[in-house]
């Protein structure tokens, strides 16, 4: 394929993750953007990406038991403490 | 103690990936600090300190979650994980055939254009968390360390021990399949 050729769509969908992650090859971006530019539906479909990947940031995260970080907190103390 | 703080609540998280309860999860947390204390003075600064952490988690982790039959022995999984077709979005969504080959048939629902869906996130949140659940076990591991714990790709390969391929085709497939999911939730409300 040379710089010249466009990818389609079903193409396209598989580079989106590694364009998020800045690993595609200079030529592929550009491609990709080109395309992108240029495709209602394509960039939709990197919206949604986008979109999925802030909400998977809001999934709540838990925090120890007050149990654990006490006992936690005693042998950070004594590893202070040694000679 | 402020990284026991900072760090623990991404830790339990990992470690509740690979075992099957809380109360585990938080015992691996706290074996893990212990054993960051007793071998912090061997610790050699050729990768960072959280990297370091991570990796002694995920070793318990797994070992805990083998032992309470979570999880099957890493070295006979990933392979599929990352080996065989796979395609991001069904292929039945493309045209087949003629000019258009290729070209969306179905395109993407764009659900922000409807104010009333954007409203609801928690509801897509926790669609996205069960989704997450279902995934094999090491796409799970990277998908959750990169996009729900925002850990980088150089901290999620050494925890995991993948290469940097690996890890860019399991996150590929992971984040596919997790947007697939949150497209259908929002096409049937």
């Amino acid at each position: 394929m040379s710089d010249l050729d466009d990818i389609s769509c079903r193409e396209l969908v598989e580079l989106v993750s590694d364009y998020l992650e800045g690993t595609l090859t200079a030529s592929d971006r550009a491609r990709l953007e080109s395309h992108v530019a240029r495709c209602g539906n394509c960039a939709a479909y990197v919206r949604q990406m986008r979109e999925t990947i802030t909400l998977m940031g809001q999934v709540p995260t838990q925090t120890l038991s007050v149990e654990t970080e006490a006992r936690l907190r005693v042998a950070f103390r004594e590893w202070n403490a040694r000679d | 103690m402020d990284l026991v703080q900072r760090w623990s609540p991404t830790m339990l998280r990992v470690a509740r990936m690979y075992v099957p309860s809380q109360a585990v999860a938080e015992d691996v947390v706290q074996e893990t600090w212990l054993g960051v204390l007793n071998g912090l003075d061997r610790f050699e600064e050729r990768s960072s300190l959280r990297t370091w952490v991570f990796s002694i988690l995920v070793n318990r982790a797994r070992s805990r979650g083998q032992r309470e039959s979570r999880t099957v022995p890493f070295a006979a999984l990933g392979r599929e994980e990352v080996d065989g077709e796979f395609a991001a979005v069904e292929p039945e969504r493309f045209v087949r055939e003629g000019d258009a080959v290729g070209e969306w048939a179905a395109p993407p629902v764009r659900w922000w254009e409807e104010p009333e869906r954007a409203l609801d996130s928690a509801e897509a949140v926790q669609r996205i968390e069960s989704e997450i659940e279902k995934l094999p076990e090491t796409q799970r591991a990277v998908i959750t360390m990169r996009d729900v714990l925002g850990m980088s790709s150089e901290e999620v390969r050494s925890a995991l021990d993948l290469s940097e391929t690996n890890q860019r085709v399991l996150l590929h497939r992971a984040r596919s399949k997790v947007r697939k999911a949150l497209e259908d939730y929002y096409a049937d409300e």
